[in-house]
């Protein structure tokens, strides 16, 4: 590891300002993926800015709206009470996150800010239309994700919450890699009064997206068997050595059908 | 305090029960801190990629990989390490029960996966077979040794249970 110095500014404004000072500032909340990566030296920086210190970590109802702060980790947003009565589909992806030791420290606003393209939370932000809060603006979920490890965050702004409206129906399912856990593919399908959205991780070349084959088919009626005839291009989906295109596009529909089996039990 | 151009930090934590007031480096890791300064080498460093959890130690009472965190962010809280457990000659439930059940070959991950199991059980007394081994997913044993690991997990959360 590179060395640096280490601030932990005790408000998110103090923070932002932090950020702002130099390119070679970054901000560090769980720390699930930048700290191995700094440890790497696949990265550098001159100052972290942690954030643990800004209060960030409070869920609760906005209104109609699901609230969770950026700083809530994986775990507490999977035993959340309020999470689990308004919003079971979060509470059980954020169960299946990483092992226990990493969803004692990992974050939302962390997962969401790194946007990695095998990610879990990117999926169900997408798929209920969530927003995400920042120091400078609301930005909605369409806007947010742009490219692998792309968002629409500006260098000097910093994710504080995130508000996800409640769906009549809505489930995560992913496979995983068996070696390393991550989502090989992950399909988050969600169901709003005449609405369905469906989002997919783990498999786009540009990181997750929305599947309209997939929301069409299930807008005939919502369930599985509407799925069995449905079948997804390989055209922009990621072939490694774990598994090739036409076989992720094959998940994604087999997925997609568990996925909506199981918001049925709910 | 400034060392050359970076900072050395004073850090106060409860390590064990004791108080220890310590000069790191801002990019000390957690788990140097705790093999290198305070020389509690129970606490293991096996891959240093945050995957093979030997090196779980329980900060404020939740278990987190001390390879995966810096010795800063640590600064305030209390730690219990593997050496924190036994009460003098008399071994940790969890511990005891590794012991009954050759839950350990090399020993290597041995401290890492105590410290999971413990968090593990907590408050679950009749936890399946199933749900430790899925609790134990961030903890690797190269010795494959996990058939008795799981048996002296389930053990530690039967005598919890009387």
């Amino acid at each position: 590891m590179y060395s640096f110095n280490y601030l932990k500014p005790v408000s998110i404004e103090d923070a932002a300002s932090m950020l702002s000072e130099s390119d070679e500032h970054k901000v560090i909340s769980g720390g699930m993926t930048l700290i191995p990566t700094l440890k790497q030296r696949l990265a550098r920086v001159e100052r972290l800015i942690g954030l643990e210190k800004c209060g960030l970590s409070e869920i609760k109802l906005d209104g109609e709206l699901l609230k969770i702060g950026a700083m809530a980790t994986h775990a507490e947003v999977s035993e959340s009470d309020i999470v689990v009565m308004e919003n079971p589909a979060i509470a059980e992806l954020a169960s299946h996150i990483g092992d226990r030791q990493v969803r004692n420290r990992g974050t939302i606003g962390g997962s969401l800010a790194n946007n990695d393209p095998s990610a879990c939370y990117p999926a169900a932000i997408l798929a209920l239309g969530g927003i995400i809060h920042t120091t400078k603006r609301d930005i909605n979920a369409e806007e947010f994700f742009v490219d692998l490890f792309e968002t629409a965050l500006e260098e000097d702004e910093i994710i504080t919450a995130v508000s996800l409206p409640k769906p009549d129906a809505a489930a995560y399912e992913k496979f995983p890699n068996p070696a390393s856990r991550y989502a090989m593919v992950g399909v988050f399908v969600a169901k709003f009064n005449s609405e369905i959205r469906v989002a997919v991780t783990g498999a786009g070349e540009e990181g997750v997206f929305r599947c309209s084959e997939i929301e069409t088919a299930l807008l005939k009626a919502f369930s599985s068997e509407s799925l069995s005839d449905c079948t997804i291009s390989a055209d922009g989906l990621m072939s490694d050595i774990h598994a090739e295109a036409d076989y992720r596009a094959h998940l994604i529909v087999e997925m997609a059908k568990r996925a909506v089996t199981k918001s049925a039990r709910r | 305090m400034i060392l050359g151009e970076i900072d050395v930090t004073q850090v106060t934590l409860m390590v064990n029960g004791t108080q220890h007031n310590e000069d790191v480096s801002d990019y000390m890791l957690l788990a140097d801190f705790i093999r290198e300064k305070l020389k509690l080498t129970g606490t293991h460093v096996g891959c240093d990629t945050s995957q093979c959890g030997a090196c779980v130690i329980h900060i404020d009472g939740i278990s987190v990989k001390s390879c995966t965190m810096l010795a800063v962010q640590a600064d305030g809280s209390n730690i219990t390490t593997i050496e924190g457990l036994a009460d003098g000659d008399v071994l940790h439930p969890m511990q005891q029960a590794f012991h009954e059940n050759h839950g350990l070959q090399c020993g290597f991950c041995t401290p890492g996966m105590i410290m999971s199991a413990i968090e593990l059980i907590d408050g679950k007394p009749d936890i399946s077979e199933a749900e430790i081994r899925q609790g134990l997913e961030g903890n690797l044993c190269r010795c494959t040794g996990y058939q008795n690991i799981v048996k002296s997990v389930h053990e530690a959360a039967k005598v919890e249970r009387r």
